[in-house]
């Protein structure tokens, strides 16, 4: 067996920012259900005026961003878990990136569309 | 005047592999009358033993002090001396395996050298440089107090085979055990070590492979909470880092 090497010095920065991001989510998820509570979701237009508001714009986009950071440590730690072969795991970790980055790309624009 | 003896029987089901002459494990069905004075299961398996010799399994102090006979009863990792004989149903097999996630040397044997290596690598003694005092080095009541909960520990490695995270990665993750032997010097007044323990921490796997499921605290026959062990670590790094 080799040397154990230890002290990558990413793992509290991860964590913590899985807990912030979670945080900020949960935030969004509370002020979007307070929103269509008092009716913001009454009609398609309605809906669509809020969401069209630059404050919920701007929420919006810091959880997609959230949303994006919080799964990314969340699949790579199942990848870490699971998958063992080093070149194997750098694929699936470029393809995570990928996707999330593409999905948020996607969601931000469809909300700067409206 | 004593009270007559009632006889228990009880029915085990114990997982048996000896490499030199078995293919595979298989499980042994065999049962062993006990009588009042057999309080725990240890004291069953004794009497198991006296019946089939072949069974192996570890046992020293046999009062919850050495750690040795840490096994998975009914599919839950603890002690076989403290494990009370008289709360186990009746007309159910007990059911006996060797901690899960460790290789099987014989029976309810198992090699633990991933646990002990995962412990070392956290350094489990006090460093300190300073000139070795004339007597011993004085802690006050309070500065004591922090290694209550900590110290108890007899590394059975009931808590670190019951870890997942342990299976999965026993070479990279140091498991419960080890970080809670690693707070408690972290904790400890004497130590002077603590930024260099943390960098040895501070590590995706080493410690952050810790998800909080908290098996752990479940199966600790200690009682001990080795996850609030871990919470404090990460909490030394956030003051640490911001």
């Amino acid at each position: 067996m080799g040397r154990m090497v230890v002290g990558a010095h990413y793992g509290l920065k991860d964590w913590m920012a899985q807990r912030i991001t979670a945080v900020l989510m949960a935030i969004y998820a509370v002020v979007i259900f307070v929103a269509v509570l008092c009716g913001a979701a009454s009609s398609h237009e309605a809906w669509l005026a809020f969401m069209r508001g630059g404050l919920v714009r701007v929420i919006s986009f810091l959880f997609i961003l959230s949303l994006g950071y919080h799964a990314w440590v969340g699949v790579r730690d199942i990848w870490m878990d699971y998958i063992k072969q080093t070149s194997v795991r750098i694929v699936l970790h470029v393809l995570t990136l990928l996707m999330l980055i593409g999905c948020a790309g996607w969601a931000i624009q469809i909300i700067w569309r409206l | 005047m004593n009270a007559p003896l009632t006889m228990r029987t009880y029915h085990f089901k114990i997982y048996r592999y000896d490499p030199d002459k078995d293919a595979k494990p298989y499980m042994q069905d065999i049962s062993v009358e006990c009588d009042p004075m057999d309080k725990k299961l240890l004291d069953a398996m004794v009497k198991l033993k006296a019946k089939d010799d072949s069974l192996s399994f570890r046992r020293s102090c046999r009062e919850g002090v050495c750690g040795s006979d840490a096994m998975n009863i009914n599919g839950k990792n603890g002690l076989a001396c403290l494990t009370d004989l008289a709360a186990f149903p009746e007309g159910k097999p007990i059911v006996l395996r060797p901690l899960p996630g460790l290789p099987v040397v014989r029976d309810l044997i198992v090699d633990m050298t991933q646990f002990f290596k995962q412990y070392l690598s956290i350094k489990p003694y006090l460093v300190n440089d300073e000139p070795v005092p004339e007597r011993e080095r004085l802690q006050s009541p309070e500065e004591r107090e922090d290694l209550n909960g900590l110290y108890e520990c007899i590394l059975c490695a009931c808590c670190t085979t019951a870890c997942p995270s342990f299976w999965w990665n026993p070479d990279k993750f140091v498991g419960p055990a080890g970080l809670l032997a690693a707070y408690r010097f972290i904790a400890d007044s004497r130590d002077q070590a603590t930024n260099e323990r943390l960098d040895n921490l501070e590590d995706p796997y080493r410690l952050f492979r810790c998800h909080t499921i908290m098996n752990c605290v479940d199966v600790c026959p200690k009682n001990l909470n080795p996850t609030k062990a871990i919470g404090k670590i990460k909490e030394m790094m956030v003051q640490r880092a911001v």
